[in-house]
């Protein structure tokens, strides 16, 4: 009972760290996001808020937190006050099988630098993205809104369509690593991280994460110019925060998922493993923070032939091929 | 009869996939039978892992949670059904309803024991990894495998075709790249 | 083939062009540690100026009120002893006013003139109302040697008929008769 019990402490404060990292990262991702995109446009960004405005997080949380939570008349009360709490839940669900280090031991005990190794962990992240869907759909659906319904549609086409590239094209990496657990995709990268054996995959899974996560050039379902913002247009207060935390959480994901699968997760020299990580999920943001600098938002026919038409059978090639080699050597 | 954690589990997973299932059928409206039956796939999923079956756990999310669940979702949305009637089930509709729904849940009883006795027993704890499955899958049963593949293709072929045909008499739209 | 080299040529281009910007620093000019001098004629809170003599250029003739587009301009005329027409009370509510600059195009006298100080927002409105006093400068704006009552040729204490520019004096009618 005792073990159990240290058992189960341990687990929490697991639960407890990583929440908490995730959702101050987070929280400064979106500064990082503001501050660079401003230089990208030759502004300055946030500096009012402390030294170089690193408290705006804290100022637009409690702004966010003051502001009054709005319901639009018609809108399906339980659904519309349930739908941001799934796009926010099922993206800190993620982190949950999101190997952070190499195990401690402390004190004779084995310690697993992730929540639960799962043998299936790759597939519960596939799950958690396909149930973010929901968040989209039914936010959009329950706020009785033209916008938020035109939004919503467009997030579930969306979603739904890159999902299947999203898969395919890590199925390669399974192949190579020969298990679904990320805890053993990492220790399979111990040589080379996979981006250098297999570069198409990286740049479709790539591609199609940053479609998962409805951000430029991808954010149709919230595309401001037409439908107000989209899925969210009817949410105001902590409930759009949480869509927008939401948002930030699964840029984070991306990059943790991108860190695991391509570039060797919490493996680096000299620095410890939830350093590394930490430092690569950043890269990665701020590789998605210079495309959204760059690329206009697509067409929603480009959407699709991109997704269809591209990258889906790019996928099965890099399947097929990465199937033979495996087989020749 | 001892009750352990898992047994425990299991009965609080059964009820809930029973309740929501019993919820999504008598909604009126369609969003929220939708949303009951997701419920209910979703506490399916939870008892697949509790019975040691984590692939299919995820796979029943990911496939019938999570896809087809937000097609229907996607198709209710669109096409905004009228809300349904009053459609009064009569007692003797009722017993008819029930009556089928006994029946074949005791033939499948009756079939589950007689092909495999032991299935009164409660089951172990066991855990099917993915490797294990797969190999059973392909190993076991790869005609039923490729035939269902085979199946599907069919079907992807013919939803093509279908797709093409209604666009053969425009004229090809041409896009400046 | 040829598809792709342009993709991928202008795919590189873009994403150049904004990496171009990270190094090449911000244009932005911090607001209340740096103040742009703005240009003297950009148009913002209004003061009612005076003429080269020192004295009171309004003449209350109520052109201003009645150009302004939304009514925020309201006076009172009188005279005083020397003849001339000034304001008895004169009032704008820079709560109203949207800062078109027509007041100062419809004023005959250059009296009224919009100047480039913008920062007097205020919490409470009814500090926005400016009274003449507020309004009241005593240099000529932007119009330095302009003397209505130079032109005027309204006669009054100061200027007798004939003593005003281009005017020539007063001829006695009388003589003129053939
Ligand atoms: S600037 Fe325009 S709005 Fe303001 S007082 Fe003059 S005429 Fe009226
Ligand atoms: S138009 Fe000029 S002179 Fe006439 S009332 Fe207005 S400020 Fe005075």
């Amino acid at each position: 009972m005792g073990l159990w019990l240290t058992g189960y402490a341990i687990l929490m404060f697991k639960i407890g760290v990583i929440l908490t990292g995730v959702l101050l990262l987070a929280a400064y991702l979106v500064l990082l996001e503001r501050k660079l995109l401003g230089r990208f446009q030759a502004r300055i960004g946030p500096n009012r808020a402390g030294i170089f405005g690193l408290l705006q997080p804290i100022a637009d949380g409690i702004k966010l937190l003051a502001k009054e939570d709005v319901m639009p008349r018609g809108a399906h009360r339980r659904i519309f006050l349930f739908a941001p709490a799934v796009v926010t839940g099922t993206a800190l669900l993620t982190f949950a099988v999101v190997p952070m280090g190499p195990d401690l031991h402390l004190g004779g005990r084995k310690i697993p630098m992730v929540v639960t190794d799962m043998n299936v962990g790759l597939l519960y992240v596939f799950a958690m993205a396909s149930l973010s869907v929901y968040g989209v759909v039914l936010g959009g659906w329950a706020s009785d809104s033209k916008y938020a319904m035109l939004g919503s549609i467009r997030g579930a086409a969306q979603m739904i369509s890159y999902e299947l590239a999203l898969g395919l094209s890590i199925v390669p990496v399974v192949m190579l690593a020969g298990s679904l657990s990320l805890v053993d995709i990492v220790q399979a990268q111990a040589g080379r991280p996979f981006v250098l054996v297999q570069p198409l995959a990286f740049v479709i899974f790539f591609v199609s994460a940053m479609a998962e996560s409805k951000r430029i050039p991808f954010d149709l379902p919230e595309a401001e110019a037409e439908l107000g913002s989209g899925y969210h247009t009817e949410y105001s207060g902590m409930r759009f925060g949480m869509f927008f935390l939401g948002e930030y959480v699964q840029i984070q994901v991306l990059g943790a998922l991108t860190a695991v699968f391509f570039l060797g997760g919490w493996r680096g020299p000299f620095l410890p493993g939830p350093l590394w990580l930490l430092a690569k999920i950043v890269l990665v943001v701020t590789a998605m923070i210079w495309i959204r600098a760059t690329l206009p938002r697509f067409r929603y026919d480009q959407l699709m032939d991109l997704g269809w038409k591209f990258l889906i059978p790019a996928a099965l090639i890099n399947i097929v091929i990465t199937g033979f080699v495996m087989v020749g050597i | 009869m001892d009750m352990t954690v898992y047994a425990v589990f299991f009965y609080i997973i059964a009820a809930l996939i029973i309740v929501s299932a019993g919820m999504a059928i008598t909604r009126k409206h369609m969003v929220h039978a939708v949303l009951y039956l997701v419920v209910s796939f979703l506490a399916t999923a939870l008892l697949f892992y509790l019975l040691g079956a984590p692939l299919l756990a995820v796979f029943q999310v990911i496939i019938y949670a999570g896809a087809i669940m937000v097609l229907f979702l996607f198709i209710v949305m669109m096409i905004r059904p009228a809300p349904a009637g009053e459609r009064s089930l009569t007692a003797g509709r009722l017993a008819a309803a029930f009556g089928v729904c006994g029946i074949y849940v005791a033939a499948a009883l009756v079939l589950a024991f007689m092909a495999a006795p032991e299935a009164g027993r409660p089951m172990a704890a066991a855990a099917a990894s993915p490797f294990a499955f797969g190999f059973y899958l392909f190993d076991r049963h790869w005609l039923a495998v490729e035939m269902v593949s085979l199946l599907l293709l069919v079907a992807l072929i013919g939803a093509l075709h279908l797709g093409r045909a209604g666009r053969r008499n425009q004229s090809e739209r041409k896009e400046p790249l | 083939m040829r598809k792709w080299v342009w993709i991928v040529h202008s795919l590189c281009t873009g994403f150049y062009t904004t990496l171009k910007h990270i190094f090449r620093g911000p244009a932005t000019e911090l607001y209340p540690e740096y103040k742009r001098p703005l240009p003297a004629r950009s148009r913002a809170r209004i003061i009612l100026t005076a003429d080269p003599d020192g004295r009171e250029r309004c003449v209350a003739c109520y052109l201003c009120s009645a150009a302004c587009p939304v009514d925020c301009i309201s006076m009172q005329a009188a005279e005083n002893q020397q003849g001339r027409r000034y304001a008895a009370w004169f009032r704008i509510n820079f709560g109203r006013c949207i800062y078109c600059g027509l007041c100062e195009e419809a004023c005959p006298t250059s009296a009224i003139q919009l100047t480039p100080s913008f920062e007097h927002a205020d919490r409470d409105i009814m500090k926005m109302v400016a009274e003449k006093a507020d309004l009241q400068v005593n240099h000529c704006g932007k119009d330095g040697n302009y003397n209505f009552y130079d032109h005027a040729g309204v006669a009054d204490a100061f200027r007798p008929k004939g003593g005003h520019a281009n005017e020539a004096p007063p001829v006695n009618v009388r003589t003129n008769m053939p």
